[in-house]
C-alpha cells in the first residue's frame, strides 16, 4: 500500500514538473486597451491567432468612446499598468510621446524591417508620427478610419421619389458630391413620410462632451477653406481659423443642423447615429467608416438597402481622419511581448485578414490590392476618403484644444449662441492662450 | 427581589471570579502597566482620538493643503515631465477674471435659486398635505419618497429619454396640456428650456427630501398650541402663519441649507442629462471645474477655482447656520 501511494506522489510530481514550462507561458498575457466598438471585436477574433502562434494569451479592455479619452488618458497620466498596448486615439500621439507614456519604436521597426512606407501615408503622418514630418515613431498603424457618409439606397431608388426629385432640383436623387447637394437632398428627405413613419434628412454629430461636434464641424469646414493655421507660419491662427471661409462653412453646419436633423439631436455622436440610421429615421447618416461594415450586415438597413459615398466638398474635397495606431505602453510590465505583437500584427498576411474580419488595414498590401475596391462595398469610398484626410491637433495640449473647440462650435450649432465669426474669433483666443501656456508662442 | 435574593436570604454572596479589566490588567506586563499608570485622562483621550485624527489629516486636510499649495503653481497632472514653478496668484486672477467661469456661476445661481425655491414651496406644502395624517397616508408618504431613492446617475439617464422629443413621456404629456406638438420643442436641446429642464428633474427628485424634514417640524410643534390657538378663536389662516411657520422654520431652514450645499456642487444628474448643454446652457460650476481639472489638466488652475468655490459654499454656509441659530434661537 505504502508502494502505491509513493508512485503516485511520484507521479504526480512528475506530472507538475512535465506541466510547468506550459503552465508558464499560459500564464503569458498581453492586456490589449481600445474603444468598444465593432472593429474591437474584429481584433478579439484575429488576436486568437497571436496566441495560438505564441502562446501569450490576450486580454481586452475596452471602454466606450464617449469615455474613453478620459479613462486611457488617465490610465496612462498615472503611469498605470493597465494596458501593455495601447490603441490611442490619432490625437494622443503628441502627449503620449512628449510624456514618455509610449515607447518610440523607430529601433524595433529598423530591427525587425517593418517599413513605415509600407503603409498609407496619411496614416502613418496621422497615427505613427510625432513631431509631425519627421520619421520619428510612436504607433503602427492599426485603424484606418475617416468620416464618410451612409444613405438608403432603397429611399433612393424609389420611382416616384425620384420622379419628385428631379422635378424640384432638375437632376437625379443620387448619392451627393457636394455640400449643397447634400443640403438639397436632406430638405428633400426631411419630415416626410416614408412606409408611413416620419423621417428626417440628415444625422450629423452634436455631441459636447468629448469630441463628437468637433469631428462633424470640422469635416464641414475643410471643404469651406478652414485650417488650424497658416502652412508657412506655425501657430499662426488669426485670419486662418477664422477666415470668412471657415465662418462660411460653420454657418453652413448650423443651417444644416437647423433645416435637416430629427429634433432633440442635440447632444449625439456615433452610437445614436446608427440608432437612428438604422431605426430608418434619415435618410444620410455622417459616421465613421469603422462602423460600415456593422450596417452593412444589418437585417433591416444593410444589404441592398444600405449605401455609402465620401465625404462631399465644397471649395475644397477633405474629409475627417479617424482611426489609430497601436503602441506600446512605457509602463507595460511585458515589453517584449507586446513588441512581439507588434511585430505580428505588421505581417501582411495578418493585415489582410484584419481586413477580412472588418478592420480597416493600413498596409498597402491590402490597400493596394486589385481586388480591394470590389471588396466591400464601402471599400473604394474608404481608399478614396484616405488619400484627402485631415486631422484635429495632436499637441499634448490636444484635449484643452478640443474642448474649446466643443464649446465654441456647439454654443453657435446647437445652442444657437453669437455669431459663427464670433464664435471662431473665440476659438481663437483659445487656442492663442493654450499654446501662450505651451511655451510655443 | 432583593439583590442577594437568588442566593437565598442571609446568605453569604458568592465569590465573583475576576472581571475582564481585571484579567487584561493581570495579563499586562509590569513595565508597561506602571507606563499607563502614569498616563493622566487627557492624555490617554488623546491616545484614542489620535488614529482618528491622523486619518482626518491624511484625507482631508493634507488634500486641502495640497490644493492650496498647487493652485499657486503652472502644474499639470498630465504633464509628468514639465517643470513646475510658481505662478503667484495668477491662476486666481484668471478664473476670477475668465468669462466662461462666470457664465458657469450664473447658471449655478439660476439653478440654485429656483430649485431651492420650488423645492422649498412644494415639500412644505407636501409636509402639510402628509402631515395630515389622512387615510393610507403611510403608503403615500412611501411612494413620494422614491425619486430620492434613486441614484442621480438613474435619474438624469431616464429623464433623457423623458425628454425625448420624438418618444418623450414628457413631450406627450405637454402636448396633451397644451397642445403643443411634441416633436416641436425639445427640453435639453433648446437654450431657453435646458436651464429649466434640469430644475425640473431635481426638483422631481429633491421635493421629497425637503418634505421629510419640514414633516418632522411639523410632528414636533406641540398640539397644546394650536388647543390654546382654538380657545382664542384663531383662524386657521393664523394659526398657520404665527405657529406652523415660525416652529417648523428652523427645520425649513436646514433642508434649505442641505439642498443648498448640495446644489451649488451638483454634477452627476445635469452631467448625465445635459452635459453641459446646450453649447454651456447648463454647465454649472462643478462641471466646469471637472473639464479643467480632468478634462482639460489645468491643474494649478482648477485647484485655484475648487479653492474659489470652497471659500464661497463654506462662506455663504456659515453666514445660513448663523441666520438658523437665530431663528432657533428665538
Amino acid at each position: 500500500m505504502e508502494k502505491r501511494v509513493a508512485h503516485v506522489v511520484a507521479a504526480a510530481a512528475l506530472a507538475m514538473i512535465v506541466q510547468l514550462p506550459a503552465a508558464h507561458a499560459q500564464k503569458k498575457q498581453l492586456t490589449l486597451c481600445w474603444a468598444a466598438w465593432d472593429p474591437a471585436n474584429a481584433l478579439v477574433e484575429l488576436s486568437k491567432d497571436f496566441t495560438a502562434k505564441t502562446g501569450v494569451q490576450m486580454k481586452f479592455e475596452f471602454v466606450p468612446w464617449t469615455s474613453f479619452a478620459d479613462r486611457f488618458l488617465n490610465e496612462l497620466n498615472s503611469k498605470g499598468k493597465l494596458c501593455d498596448l495601447m490603441i490611442g486615439d490619432s490625437q494622443w500621439i503628441g502627449g503620449a510621446a512628449e510624456n514618455g507614456h509610449y515607447v518610440k519604436l523607430n529601433e524595433f521597426f529598423d530591427k525587425n524591417g517593418i517599413k513605415m512606407s509600407d503603409f498609407l501615408p496619411a496614416t502613418v503622418l496621422g497615427y505613427s508620427e510625432w513631431p509631425k514630418g519627421k520619421p520619428s515613431y510612436w504607433a503602427l498603424p492599426a485603424m484606418g478610419d475617416a468620416v464618410g457618409w451612409t444613405y438608403r439606397k432603397d429611399w433612393f431608388s424609389r420611382p416616384e421619389l425620384r420622379a419628385e426629385f428631379k422635378q424640384k432640383y432638375k437632376r437625379d436623387l443620387a448619392p451627393p458630391r457636394t455640400y449643397d447637394e447634400l443640403k438639397q437632398i436632406g430638405e428633400f428627405f426631411q419630415g416626410r413620410m416614408i412606409d408611413g413613419k416620419k423621417v428626417y434628412g440628415v444625422y450629423l454629430f452634436t455631441e459636447r462632451g468629448s469630441e463628437g461636434i468637433t469631428m462633424g464641424v470640422t469635416n464641414v469646414l475643410y471643404n469651406y477653406g478652414f485650417d488650424y493655421s497658416d502652412p508657412h507660419k506655425p501657430y499662426k491662427m488669426d485670419g486662418v481659423v477664422n477666415s470668412a471661409d471657415a465662418v462660411r462653412g460653420l454657418e453652413f453646419y448650423k443651417s444644416l443642423y437647423q433645416c435637416c436633423t430629427a429634433p432633440g439631436l442635440t447632444n449625439a455622436y456615433m452610437s445614436e447615429g446608427l440608432d437612428a440610421f438604422k431605426s430608418g429615421q434619415v435618410a444620410m447618416q455622417m459616421n465613421w467608416f469603422a462602423f460600415f461594415p456593422g450596417l452593412y450586415k444589418d437585417p433591416k438597413v444593410g444589404g441592398d438597402r444600405i449605401g455609402f459615398f465620401p465625404n462631399p466638398g465644397a471649395k475644397k474635397h477633405f474629409t475627417q481622419l479617424g482611426g489609430q495606431g497601436i503602441s506600446v505602453v512605457s509602463y507595460s510590465a511585458n515589453r517584449d511581448a507586446a513588441l512581439q505583437y507588434i511585430k505580428w500584427f505588421a505581417q501582411p498576411d495578418v493585415q489582410k485578414k484584419w481586413w477580412s474580419l472588418g478592420g480597416y488595414s493600413c498596409h498597402k498590401a491590402v490597400l493596394n490590392d486589385p481586388g480591394f475596391k470590389s471588396s466591400a462595398p464601402f471599400a473604394a469610398d474608404f481608399l478614396a476618403s484616405m488619400q484627402m484626410v485631415k486631422d484635429f491637433w495632436a499637441e499634448p495640449s490636444y484635449a484643452e484644444l478640443m474642448l474649446a473647440m466643443q464649446k465654441r462650435v456647439h454654443d453657435f450649432v446647437v445652442a444657437n449662441k453669437g455669431t459663427a465669426k464670433q464664435a471662431l474669433d473665440s476659438l481663437v483666443a483659445d487656442w492663442t492662450r493654450v499654446f501662450k501656456d505651451d511655451g510655443k508662442l | 427581589m432583593s439583590a442577594d435574593g437568588a442566593n437565598g436570604k442571609g446568605s453569604p454572596p458568592a465569590p465573583r471570579g475576576p472581571s475582564l479589566v481585571e484579567r487584561a490588567a493581570a495579563l499586562t506586563p509590569a513595565v508597561l502597566a506602571r507606563r499607563v499608570r502614569g498616563l493622566s485622562d487627557r492624555t490617554v483621550a488623546w491616545l484614542f482620538i489620535s488614529p482618528t485624527i491622523l486619518l482626518l489629516l491624511a484625507i482631508t486636510i493634507f488634500p486641502l493643503i495640497w490644493t492650496v499649495k498647487l493652485s499657486f503653481t503652472n502644474y499639470r497632472a498630465n504633464r509628468p515631465n514639465a517643470e513646475i514653478h510658481g505662478v503667484g496668484i495668477d491662476n486666481y486672477v484668471r478664473v476670477l477674471t475668465d468669462a466662461d467661469v462666470w457664465a458657469a456661476m450664473q447658471a449655478t445661481a439660476h439653478f440654485l435659486f429656483w430649485t431651492l425655491l420650488l423645492q422649498t414651496v412644494l415639500g412644505f406644502a407636501l409636509a402639510y398635505f402628509l402631515d395630515r395624517r389622512f387615510r393610507g397616508h403611510g403608503f403615500w408618504a412611501t411612494v413620494i419618497l422614491i425619486p430620492m431613492m434613486l441614484s442621480p446617475a438613474v435619474v438624469g439617464n431616464f429623464w433623457t429619454f423623458l425628454y425625448q422629443p420624438q418618444i418623450g413621456l414628457w413631450n406627450y404629456a405637454v402636448e396633451f396640456v397644451t397642445g403643443i406638438p411634441a416633436d416641436s420643442f425639445s427640453m435639453i436641446g433648446s437654450i431657453d428650456l435646458a436651464p429649466w429642464s434640469i430644475i425640473i428633474v431635481d426638483t422631481w427628485m429633491w421635493t421629497p427630501y425637503v418634505a421629510l424634514i419640514c414633516l418632522a417640524g411639523l410632528r414636533s410643534i406641540p398640539g397644546y398650541i394650536y388647543e390654546a390657538a382654538e380657545v382664542d378663536r384663531a383662524s386657521r389662516w393664523r394659526q398657520f402663519w404665527t405657529i406652523t411657520v415660525p416652529m417648523s422654520l428652523p427645520f425649513i431652514m436646514l433642508a434649505v441649507l442641505f439642498r443648498g450645499i448640495e446644489n451649488f456642487k451638483m454634477f452627476d444628474m445635469v452631467n448625465l442629462l445635459t452635459n453641459g448643454g446646450p453649447g454651456s446652457t447648463t454647465e454649472l460650476a462643478s462641471i466646469t471645474l471637472k473639464r479643467e481639472a480632468f478634462e482639460k489638466w489645468r491643474t494649478g488652475y482648477s485647484s485655484a477655482f475648487a479653492i474659489i468655490l470652497f471659500v464661497t459654499v463654506f462662506g455663504l454656509a456659515n453666514i445660513y447656520v448663523r441666520a438658523l441659530n437665530r431663528v432657533k434661537s428665538r
